[in-house]
């Protein structure tokens, strides 16, 4: 069983590789042969099989870990004292805070919008174009970066030098102000204009995941519906209005649904850029720092249970959705 | 051998199937039959230390402990070689894990019950939390304890004591209480090395008429870290301003944060770092220190932009290859000067080794790295310099360069009053968080009182 | 999801394969108005300039870095005055005790389970959530949508616990499974998405002719599947490629198990700085996803026919 655990050479860990990958589509399979046994399986043996396995996954892996934390979060610093809702009361009284509330309801209503509306611009001037795989791999290119090269990418954007004699400008952004003779700024520090800056920083990066996304949706348009409408003299903005919106709908919900989540839970380019400071700190870095820098896991789950309950919304408006598209069907 | 060995310590809880316990024996037999025949991955000499302290610890040989720090790349590889001579005395093999994560990913490890060997702990106020909230770290062995009391100051000692118990012996150490400078520059501008506060903010002053522009330079920004550089100017000036005493009482949370002696030092420091007049050089104005690496503040030292960066003996780490680092070359560093001549208060730091349970073999290595042995050959072993300890014992001649012999003879000299970097000691929330974010705020625009109340009712309560 | 345009019933047995084969027919066309060629062009130099400023900066001096721009090479290019430099990735490359190429070995080891098997479990999930009737399901599947909101930091204690007390500690199993779990909700509602919309005549003839859900889902679902499967599976390649939390919290620096990603974190130097080094790293990195995306890119055109709309 040693080499289960512990594989030394590239050979025995691709062959550990290979062994994980075959496991488990053996499992799937089995799970699937298995349903498949009886004529007429129940109902419940059909649910058990398809997503019996997923539920154990979830629930091992993500529920369990979630309830805990919604415990935790009524609990003092190191867990050991039922201190009611205190912890909440900080989180939603502290005026430092209430400011974090409101950068995160501004990153998950910007970020999605404007990756969502620049990513589906995009997928439809280039749609059909001559360049367009090059021209949408140029997009798509900040998703391969890590959060990591993201990070510095975007010092050298934002980097302030003054304007003084014998000094130049290292970041971009303020070289342009100088050439077009306006002082550099500290983007970083001027509030509340910082927190746009950081934003920019994932625009930048979930627009490839929403122009991809939209370009396949774009494509699925059945071409006899688009030559329908060609012949009823639609063109440009009224095909985009009449035609594409209305059919990549479905589409447009799913991206803007998954990058607002993601948004809630981005914290690293806070992090690294401004840690928080000069009024910029999201839920997401005050949580983590709260459970892993001040030990206080109280706040810190509290922290992430409004998380949670920041999610309502999103999830209620796809819940509509969902409603809609049964009834449709 | 190692990868086996390794392994092994990951499983030793639970696969008990023979087949895996046949693959240990193996690898146990392999590796031990590898040191007798003499050892070590370079040469076939003898360790160049004496094996007779690891003894007592019985037949360890073939054991790994694994050690976990924040010391990466390319700092590593000297912290690495300082352990062979032990390996080659004792059989067992140092497993080093470095992470920048270090800090975060401790205590997430200790509280799934995963916890490493022992770990290089930068912070006693982390120290202190693993000890009372996590209830995590073994305390240090009779034989650690011995080689501490025979090496270190009882200052140093105390740093790594928590309620009286003494848990971690003292690793490196540094000196923050310096103000790089050119020492060429000064020769040729005729400037003289300030004795005193009064003399540094004259010859402040004076720069800055005659250049023309603020003579300091200064940044905090250290990424999710910012702040900590200017923590250590405020910790500097408590020093200076209301003395030792009231600094560990600081510290310990006995008088407020915000009480007046504090505030007081801090609006000191303020008469550098809030003077645009005095800074930021090259760099901008007051604000501009939040937002610059402190890796990059200092550099303009080089070439004449700036005059003054009050920064710890590692700065010297900043300097690119090739810059002369000497007491008349291009950069070197004075002693941030007291009050008056006749005072010496420092502001010190270091990380400490704690171990998380009482193996022998774990034990056997604490005692290593707590002796003069270890002192000199980690010495040795960096010969790029930045290396410093505070074992009184240490052979100076062995440190890599005349910069870290100052620094040892500052931290070692009879008339040093040491402080521990107080941010490093008070509880995480404030020495880690409020602290820093205190910093910035206070650079970006706010009061010294507005900064220290607010840090004073974010003190944690229970 | 999907809210059916009036205009799309018309194509209501318009097969997907054939819509691709008209339009494989046609020519590409250049980009119709100045407007649009304005539009992308803007937007394509917006996206691509900070990328390429951090190229041009990994192959400079580290104390050039820090005194002027990247621009700057350009003008000096003329001056002859450019100065350009491997040493960064050198250093980033040979810099190490361990050799690069065990953690692209360790990158790709963990990479690819971490990709097959939440495709392989959401699959299972996402039929069963399209096209198997049951109480409760609609809620069941917006629980599990909404479990992506679940911050990785609070499953990293009690996992951790888990594989401590399961003997897995420090093995590949850990990231393999943790991704998995974590790939899972959104996994589960992308293809879902992309699932239901399937004709519902496709999967009605084959019930008719009494297959079995689960020959349903090999004859009918998989095959329309597999461009939605390939969409989600190069996004999930290259969050884990990209990911640090995951593998720091469950494989730690262990160069054994250790992914790129930690080894880079590191080039950046015990007290942070070293940016001329973490520049030549971020490329490195982006080597491996780079070649993918290109690789792949025509399953993102074709990707997602199947879904989104009915074809």
């Amino acid at each position: 069983m040693d080499w289960l655990t512990a594989a030394g050479s590239p050979a025995q860990k691709f062959t550990l590789m290979l062994f994980a990958i075959v496991l488990f589509i053996g499992v799937v399979a089995l799970i699937l042969f298995l349903v498949d046994r009886p004529k007429n399986p129940r109902k419940w043996m059909l649910v058990l099989g398809f997503l019996g396995l997923p539920m154990l996954g979830l629930g091992f892996g993500l529920v369990y870990p979630a309830i805990d934390t919604i415990r935790n979060s009524f609990l003092n610093r190191d867990g050991t004292r039922f201190v009611g809702l205190d912890n909440y009361v900080t989180a939603l009284t502290d005026a430092q805070f209430l400011l974090v509330l409101r950068n995160t309801a501004i990153w998950v209503i910007v970020v999605p919008v404007l990756a969502t509306v620049i990513g589906l611009v995009y997928a439809v001037v280039v749609d059909r174009s001559r360049f367009e795989r090059f021209a949408k791999a140029l997009i798509f290119l900040p998703m391969a970066i890590s959060m990591v090269g993201a990070s510095i990418i975007w010092r050298f954007v934002y980097e302030f030098r003054p304007d003084q004699q014998g000094i130049q400008q290292v970041g971009l952004l303020n070289q342009v102000l100088v050439w077009l003779g306006i002082p550099p700024q500290q983007f970083l520090i001027d509030q509340p204009w910082n927190t746009f800056f950081l934003i920019v920083v994932l625009i930048w990066i979930q627009t490839g995941f929403a122009m991809t996304l939209l370009s396949a949706a774009i494509k699925a348009i059945p071409d006899d519906i688009v030559e329908a409408a060609r012949l009823d003299g639609l063109s440009g903005l009224g095909m985009f209005r009449f035609i594409t919106i209305p059919s990549i709908r479905p589409t447009l919900v799913v991206v803007l649904t998954t990058i607002a989540i993601a948004t809630l839970k981005v914290f690293d380019i806070v992090r690294t850029m401004t840690a928080g400071n000069f009024g910029t700190s999201v839920v997401a870095l005050e949580f983590y720092n709260q459970s892993f820098r001040a030990f206080n896991s109280g706040l810190g789950a509290a922290l992430a249970v409004l998380l949670f309950v920041l999610v309502i919304p999103i999830i209620a408006y796809n819940v509509r959705q969902l409603r809609l598209s049964e009834e449709v069907r | 051998m190692t990868r086996k060995a390794t392994s092994a310590r990951h499983r030793r809880r639970t696969l008990a199937a023979g087949a895996s316990l046949a693959v240990v024996a193996l690898a146990l037999a392999a590796c031990s039959s590898d040191d007798g025949g003499g050892g070590g991955e370079e040469t076939g000499a003898a360790p160049e230390i004496d094996c007779a302290p690891y003894e007592q610890f019985g037949d360890i040989s073939g054991k790994t402990v694994h050690v976990y720090t924040s010391i990466v790349d390319p700092e590593s590889q000297a912290h690495i070689d300082s352990y062979k001579p032990f390996t080659e005395c004792t059989g067992v093999e140092i497993n080093y894990e470095p992470s920048r994560e270090f800090e975060a990913q401790l205590p997430v490890r200790i509280q799934a019950g995963n916890p490493p060997d022992i770990a290089i702990i930068n912070q006693p106020g982390m120290l202190r939390t693993l000890v009372r909230q996590f209830d995590a770290v073994t305390p240090a062995p009779q034989a650690v304890e011995e080689e501490v009391d025979a090496n270190f100051s009882p200052e140093w000692k105390e740093y790594g004591t928590v309620d009286g118990t003494f848990y971690a012996a003292p690793y490196d150490a540094n000196v923050k209480s310096f103000v790089w400078y050119s020492p060429t520059a000064f020769a040729d501008a005729g400037y003289e090395v300030p004795q005193t506060w009064d003399d540094l903010l004259a010859l402040s002053d004076q720069i800055a008429s005659d250049a023309g522009g603020p003579p300091w330079c200064a940044g905090v920004e250290s990424g999710d870290a910012t702040g900590w550089p200017g923590t250590d100017f405020i910790e500097d000036m408590v020093l200076r301003v209301a003395g030792p005493d009231v600094y560990n009482q600081w510290i310990e949370h006995e008088i407020p944060f915000n009480d007046p002696k504090i505030v007081e030092a801090w609006d000191e420091a303020g008469k550098i770092l809030k003077n645009p007049e005095l800074v930021n050089a090259g760099l901008g104005d007051v604000r501009s220190i939040a937002t610059t690496p402190w890796t990059d503040a200092g550099q303009g030292i080089l070439n004449g932009t700036c005059w003054l960066h009050r920064a710890a003996n590692f700065y010297a780490a900043q300097w690119p290859e090739g810059t002369n680092v000497a007491e008349d070359g291009d950069v070197w560093a004075f002693y941030l000067p007291a009050m008056t001549q006749d005072e010496r208060p420092t502001l010190v730091a270091g990380p400490f080794i704690a171990a998380f349970n009482d193996k022998p073999e774990v034990q056997a290595f604490q005692t290593y790295l707590a002796s003069t042995d270890w002192s000199n050959v980690k010495a040795k072993s960096t010969p790029g310099g930045g290396w410093v300890s505070a074992n009184k014992n240490l052979d100076p001649s062995l440190l890599a360069n005349d910069f870290d012999r100052y620094v040892y003879q500052v931290l070692t000299d009879p008339t040093t009053v040491a402080g521990y970097d107080a941010s490093d000691a008070m509880p995480s929330e404030v020495g880690a968080g409020s602290f820093w974010t205190g910093i910035v705020n206070w650079l970006t625009g706010q009061s010294t009182q507005q900064v220290v109340d607010q840090i004073e009712n974010g003190w944690p309560s229970d | 999801m999907t809210a059916i345009p009036s205009t799309g019933s018309k194509a209501g047995t318009t097969s997907a394969a054939s819509t691709l084969g008209q339009r494989a027919g046609k020519a590409r066309r250049r980009l119709s108005n100045p407007w649009a060629s304005g539009i992308a062009i803007i937007l394509a130099i917006l996206w691509t300039l900070p990328t390429a400023g951090l190229f041009i900066t990994s192959f400079r001096k580290q104390i050039d870095i820090g005194r002027s721009g990247w621009w700057t090479v350009f003008g000096d290019l003329f001056t002859g005055d450019a100065r350009f430099t491997w040493d960064n990735y050198d250093a980033a490359l040979h810099g190490s005790s361990t050799n690069l190429a065990q953690f692209f070995v360790n990158s790709i080891v963990i990479t690819l389970p971490s990709v097959v098997i939440p495709i392989a479990v959401a699959l299972l999930a996402a039929y069963a959530f399209a096209w198997i009737d049951f109480k409760g399901r609609d809620w069941l599947f917006v629980f599990v949508f909404a479990l992506q909101v679940v911050p990785i930091q609070v499953t990293m204690i009690p996992l951790l616990r888990q594989f401590v007390n399961w003997g897995l500690a420090g093995s590949f199993w850990t990231v393999w499974l943790s991704h998995s779990i974590f790939a899972l909700p959104l996994a589960t509602f992308l293809l879902h998405n992309f699932m239901k919309d399937i004709p519902r005549s496709l999967v009605e003839a084959a019930t008719v002719d009494g297959a079995g859900h689960v020959q349903v889902f090999f004859r009918v679902v998989f095959p329309l599947m597999i461009p939605a499967i390939a969409a989600f599976g190069i996004f999930q390649f290259l969050w884990v490629w990209n990911d640090l939390l995951v593998a720091l919290v469950f494989v730690g620096g262990s160069p054994d198990v250790a992914p790129l990603t930690v080894r880079v974190a590191e080039l950046s130097g015990t007290r942070g700085g070293a940016w001329h080094l973490l520049s030549a790293g971020a490329f490195i990195m982006m080597i491996v996803p780079l070649v993918v995306f290109l690789s792949l890119q025509r399953y993102f055109v074709r990707g997602l026919l199947a879904g989104s709309v009915k074809g």
